[in-house]
């Protein structure tokens, strides 16, 4: 079973990447944005059929070691 | 007194680190993160460097290592541990120290010589300096912007865990002092215990006037005594 994660930074953490980016998109003459938030993306495939088990295992790899928590938020969902 | 320097794939101030520590006078013994045991040690030493190649973020992977596991029981056993620069990094991965290092405001690599102030000069690592004394010290990091949540903030500046924050050479902690964006110019601290100290500027850069200075020294002399 595979699940994406994405990991993004969570909203009162300053993102200067991100940031750096819209300011090229926007000079690029791409104005039509409102703000970019860069982060960090990891396709996991779990060895396990049932899908509530797999999400959890999934769940337990990024508290352990995918996401730091004190700065950044993330979202698991199946692919 | 016995240290011990970690090393990891990627670690580049290692030897650095021995060098002082020998001049010191410590005894020190090198561990390559594989091994399990830990040699009996009064001070164990994180180096700066790059583990890992700074893969997922900047000491996530060093701070699952198995010798690790040691230095997360020695240093809630009271064993002294020095983190400096990505060794730091690690020990906030490691929990050993809360908070994080966010990339430079800039983001830019920044490798310069800045100041910095001595806020607590009671603990085992700093008693030599004198309190609010100005340091000329090297920093070389890309991810040095320390960063924690409020609760974590205000426990540091109350209970004194803050060793040192980012000044001009006058000793003022301002905005413009501030070389990568740190939150109130933090830049090292301490763990409540005080046996555990963080730092990202390079203490054991600073232990010769013929390359630097010497304004590293009083860091690791002491701990002797």
């Amino acid at each position: 079973m595979k699940f994406s994660v994405t990991v993004t930074l969570k909203k009162d953490v300053l993102d200067p990447q991100g940031k750096v980016v819209q300011n090229t998109l926007i000079n690029m003459g791409l104005s039509d944005l409102k703000s970019i938030r860069q982060g960090k993306h990891f396709e996991i495939e779990v060895d396990e059929k049932d899908e509530t088990t797999a999400k959890k295992k999934v769940d337990v790899m990024c508290k352990k070691l995918l996401v730091n928590l004190i700065i950044e938020d993330y979202k698991i969902s199946k692919i | 007194m016995k240290s011990t320097v970690i090393v990891f794939p990627g670690s580049n101030c290692d030897r650095d680190v021995a060098v002082a520590l020998e001049k010191m006078q410590f005894k020190n013994q090198m561990v390559w993160h594989k091994e399990t045991k830990l040699p009996k040690s009064d001070l164990i030493v994180v180096p700066g460097g790059f583990s890992y190649g700074d893969y997922l973020r900047s000491g996530a992977i060093a701070g699952k290592s198995l010798i690790i596991d040691e230095v997360i029981k020695v240093a809630n056993s009271g064993c002294l541990v020095l983190g400096i620069c990505n060794g730091f990094q690690i020990l906030t991965e490691t929990g050993l120290l809360k908070g994080t290092l966010l990339r430079n405001k800039n983001l830019k690599f920044i490798n310069k010589d800045i100041h910095i102030k001595v806020l607590n000069n009671k603990s085992k690592f700093t008693h030599k300096y004198k309190k609010e004394q100005i340091l000329k010290i090297n920093i070389a990091h890309n991810e040095g912007n320390f960063f924690t949540d409020t609760h974590h903030l205000e426990e540091l500046e109350k209970e004194n865990l803050i060793a040192f924050k980012y000044c001009d050479e006058k000793g003022d902690i301002n905005e413009q002092s501030n070389p990568n964006g740190s939150l109130n110019n933090i830049a090292g601290i301490f763990n409540s215990n005080k046996n555990i100290l963080g730092m990202m500027p390079h203490p054991e850069r600073m232990i010769d006037d013929l390359i630097s200075n010497k304004d590293g020294v009083n860091l690791f002399s002491s701990l002797l005594n």
